[in-house]
């Protein structure tokens, strides 16, 4: 099943069959979490499960993944994310080691993220049930106050921020594929975004969108958010960082950076009055040292994003459709 | 390789971009463009739109993956059933759509199929698996086949006897001349693969002076290299003095690399060969020489393949030569899209109908 | 069928080359560029180098492309 790299299958298979089976007001907002309000506690929820093969890879592993990532949807919500579950499914034999090893990551990315796993379950399955281990992990946490993050919210005139550069974590795990060896220096980005969020959100609550690129990389994520708010986004390619040894093990497998998996990356929408700001104390936090502008929202074409290209042309960029595969044409 | 800044690619950009407009004028101008990895790039580059309207670039047979008639793709599906034998393939040909099926549902469905970077990958797989029979599916144009050629080479002097190949291989220059023969063509000048010429020169590419009168520029990958080749190409049609010129001089050597090609010819020989919406041409392409045939998978193998079908609608064959964009096709971004294809433009991603679906018809309305 | 990239050959041993390209690394085969050496810089698809890159003619595009450059900033 090609659904599962993200992008337009992924998005079809929600739309198409889980949408209607689920129905409700809180689901059709689409955001990456859901947000919704409990005794007036205005909340943000989310739950994402992870799968990744390697199990442990240079900068990471699927446990440091599974809080990040689900951290960081929490946060994108304009919200603070304060516990955690985690539900872990083994194949029956997994070494224990390896489960320690971890457990210990897991911990110690709530703990740099200032979260608490409260709750969880463990299923072991018979061997081949599931591929070593499957870790499914929810978040909860409360908005910000005056703070109202939402893809339908980007306005034109607004400025795209990237804090850092793309494709890390996607050739990390992509590790020694094809024969291919990177140097050191290529190292996943996952981390957890929600410290800089909440600084940005503090200083700016005007803040409107905010997501991180996950799977179906930078290019899909703003499809999304142009189709949602149904206005253009242009970019600017010279303005987007890409690394080297990314751009050269994209050059020889064939693969596209735009589309690439980042877990330690976000996107902001900001007006124009307040990009300074967000740059500024963007830059004085580890996660936000790279923060650039690489584009702006437009009016028009509405849904669409363009990438204006190094001699002046412009790119159209469509979302991800199945998986990227090492080609020769 | 080019060491240039941003700044000093954006600023010769320029300089072609009002050549280009100037050398033009109003006259309407049809550029043919060979090479899947070209169609590709020019729409990555944004090419078109530094390009005024009467300059018009389209896209011909140059996607090798595209040319691939269904019966290729039927017979692999087929071979995939088999349990014995282990697929081996360029990430390009996973959803290629064959009669009924495509190899990256086969895969989802269980079956073996393995995706490679390099083909010499497969050695490692026959090794490792000597009970299981390796397929190889072999296609591409001359860049690629001279790598097939050395691959089945390598097997023979390491003696690995569960090693084919499918091969699929076809040519450029016999495509070029099937194309230029066809009443209906009409293409003002090419711009000639790059990569393709690096291994068989400059030569086999004079007919197109010498008997058809047709300018013809080799040009490079880079969107500064396609600019110029467009620059090239223009003046020669503004002089009328057709020539073979080569662009992308810093890799195509007038002679191309010859012991690529003998190691080709020693196991290859031309063939005429069934090109997907095209038909038959004449030796355009290649099949394993008499003693090299137990690498033939065909030869070897038996194999069950069902009846081939055509998808009735598909324009491909014309979009392929050059003589209508995409969005003539009715089916193309209905029936037929990036994720349900029915043809084999919409397939490869450097499809025409792909390119043009993906990238958009070229021009940013904003 | 043309996607190929350049890239630098740090060792080779009998056909077999590692090519550094901006820092990722990869065992090439020379089936098809024997006489390729250290230090050259080659093109490689698919596993194998198919071709020398000409460091002159870089140079050569290099200056026409630049001496272009200065066309458009002159005429603005």
């Amino acid at each position: 099943m090609a659904h599962g790299s993200g992008g337009k299958l992924s998005h079809d298979l929600v739309k198409n069959i889980m949408w209607p089976a689920f129905a409700n007001e809180i689901l059709g907002e689409m955001h990456d979490g859901a947000q919704f309000a409990i005794h007036g506690a205005r909340l943000a929820f989310s739950t994402d499960s992870y799968v990744v093969k390697p199990l442990f890879f240079p900068g990471g592993d699927i446990g440091k993944l599974a809080v990040c990532g689900t951290v960081n949807d929490v946060a994108m919500n304009g919200a603070v994310p304060l516990y955690l579950s985690a539900g872990f499914i083994l194949e029956e034999g997994f070494p224990i080691e390896s489960l320690q090893r971890i457990v210990a990551s897991m911990h110690k990315a709530a703990a740099e993220a200032g979260v608490h796993i409260v709750t969880g379950d463990t299923k072991v399955v018979e061997k081949g049930g599931v591929d070593g281990v499957y870790i499914n992990t929810a978040g909860i946490g409360y908005r910000l106050d005056g703070v109202h993050i939402s893809g339908q919210n980007a306005r034109p005139g607004q400025d795209i921020i990237l804090n850092g550069y793309l494709g890390e974590h996607a050739l990390a795990v992509m590790g020694e594929r094809h024969g291919l060896t990177f140097p050191q220096s290529v190292v996943s980005d996952c981390a957890p975004l929600n410290g800089l969020v909440a600084q940005i959100l503090a200083a700016v609550p005007q803040i409107s969108v905010l997501r991180d690129p996950t799977r179906g990389g930078l290019a899909t994520t703003l499809a999304e958010i142009a189709m949602q708010s149904e206005v253009g986004i242009l970019l600017d390619e010279t303005q987007i960082p890409i690394s080297p040894a990314v751009q050269a093990a994209c050059d020889i497998l064939g693969f596209d950076p735009l589309y690439l998996a980042n877990e330690g990356k976000m996107i902001v929408f900001v007006d124009k009055e307040y990009t300074g700001q967000v740059l500024k104390i963007m830059h004085s936090h580890s996660y936000g040292e790279q923060a650039r502008i690489i584009g702006q929202v437009t009016e028009k074409p509405t849904g669409q994003v363009g990438l204006r290209t190094i001699i002046g042309g412009v790119r159209l960029l469509d979302m991800l459709i199945g998986d990227q595969l090492p080609r020769i044409c | 390789m080019l060491n240039m800044t941003n700044e000093q690619v954006k600023k010769t950009a320029e300089f072609f971009k009002r050549e280009i407009a100037s050398l033009a004028g109003s006259r309407k101008v049809r550029l043919m463009e060979v090479c899947g990895t070209h169609t590709v790039a020019i729409f990555k580059a944004g090419i078109r739109q530094l390009l005024p309207v009467s300059v018009e670039l389209v896209s011909g047979p140059g996607c090798p993956v595209c040319v691939t008639p269904n019966e290729y793709l039927d017979t692999a599906i087929a071979y995939s059933k088999q349990p014995e034998v282990i697929i081996v393939t360029f990430g390009d040909m996973l959803k290629v759509p064959g009669s009924s099926s495509n190899l990256g549902l086969q895969k989802a469905a269980g079956a073996d199929i393995r995706i490679v970077y390099s083909p010499q990958e497969s050695l490692a797989i026959a090794t490792e698996n000597p009970d299981k029979k390796v397929i190889f599916l072999a296609v591409g144009f001359e860049t690629t086949a001279p790598i097939a050629a050395a691959v089945i080479l390598m097997a023979e002097q390491a003696g690995i006897k569960n090693f084919y190949a499918l091969s699929a291989h076809k040519l450029v220059p016999p495509a070029l001349r099937a194309l230029l023969m066809a009443k209906d063509t009409h293409v003002d000048g090419f711009l000639l693969p790059g990569h393709v010429s690096a291994m068989i020169g400059m030569q086999p590419y004079e007919f197109l002076i010498e008997e058809f009168h047709t300018p013809a520029v080799v040009v490079g990958f880079e969107p500064l290299d396609i600019l110029q080749g467009i620059y090239l190409l223009l003046k020669q049609i503004q002089a009328d003095t057709p020539k073979l010129e080569n662009q992308y001089g810093r890799i195509v050597p007038q002679r191309g690399n010859e012991v690529a090609c003998a190691t080709l010819d020693k196991v290859y020989e031309r063939a005429d060969a069934t090109w997907r919406g095209i038909g038959s041409i004449p030796l355009s392409g290649l099949a394993i020489r008499e003693n090299y045939l137990s690498f033939d998978a065909k030869t070897n193998i038996p194999v069950r393949v069902e009846n081939t079908k055509e998808h009735v609608g598909c324009r491909c064959g014309e979009v392929l030569r050059g003589n209508i964009l995409p969005t003539a096709c009715i089916l193309f971004g209905n029936s037929c899209r990036p994720e349900h294809p029915v043809g084999s433009c919409m397939v490869s991603v450097e499809g025409t109908c792909a390119a043009w679906y993906k990238y958009g018809a070229g021009r940013w309305q904003g | 069928m043309c996607l190929a990239v350049p890239g630098k050959i740090v060792e080779v041993q009998d056909l077999l080359a590692t090519v550094d390209v901006s820092g990722v690394t990869r065992k090439i085969s020379l089936m098809l560029l024997p006489e390729a050496k250290v230090g050259q810089f080659v093109l490689i698809h698919a596993g194998f180098a198919i071709q020398e890159i000409d460091e002159e003619e870089v140079r050569k595009t290099l200056e026409l492309f630049k001496e272009l450059e200065e066309y458009a900033e002159h005429d603005q």
